[in-house]
């Protein structure tokens, strides 16, 4: 599925900070999905969010491009962060307000 | 063998583990999206072993996922992970 991958890529690149999950920010359809955007919003950051269950090529394809068997996926500023357990733990640990923060993404201290 | 087992086993297996739990906490799921009747659908391991020190988070988490690539396709429809290294707290 090269194309999917070229809009992923694409869709990486022109984003800060994405999110591919499972519904969308306001009606999540899976808790994980959900706990990723909590911790986003959490923080203040913007992100762009792509809903895989609408797009079964798109649901597939993420995991390809990323190598990563599930869903939801990180993306900050073109790299792959990880799924929800990662950046749970990630957020708990401060480290994921660092890792935004040197890449030079805003937060907002809740 | 059930998925539970099946899991323990082949992680057992591939990385010897200091410490290993696997947690069917497909219950807690009934009614959600994934939920299959009898369960087995949802799981938590927590795995701690010496193959994982020096490397990522997203590195550790695909060594599971590649062990259980088969199991994550056709029988699991969520899988939380906890990996660490030994003396990692």
């Amino acid at each position: 599925m090269p194309n999917v991958h070229d809009q992923i890529a694409e869709a990486i690149a022109a984003n800060d900070v994405v999110v591919y999950m499972k519904g969308t920010p306001v009606f999540p359809q899976c808790g994980f999905s959900a706990a990723v955007v909590d911790v986003l919003t959490r923080l203040g950051v913007k992100f762009k969010a792509f809903d895989v269950l609408a797009d079964a090529d798109l649901r597939q394809g993420i995991k390809e491009f990323a190598n990563w068997p599930t869903i939801p996926q990180l993306y900050v500023k073109g790299e792959f962060i990880g799924g929800c357990d990662i950046v749970r733990e990630m957020y708990a640990s401060g480290e994921l307000k660092e890792l935004l923060a040197e890449k030079g993404v805003a937060t907002v201290d809740a | 063998m059930g998925i539970t087992d099946t899991i323990r086993t082949k992680l057992t297996d591939v990385f010897a583990p200091d410490h290993l739990e696997v947690i069917d906490d497909s219950a807690r799921h009934e009614g959600h999206a994934g939920h299959r009747p009898g369960g087995e659908t949802h799981f938590i391991v927590k795995i701690v072993a010496a193959e994982f020190a020096g490397l990522s988070r997203v590195e550790r988490q695909r060594r599971v996922y590649a062990v259980l690539a088969h199991e994550l396709r056709a029988h699991i429809h969520a899988l939380q992970v906890e990996v660490k290294a030994p003396g990692e707290p």
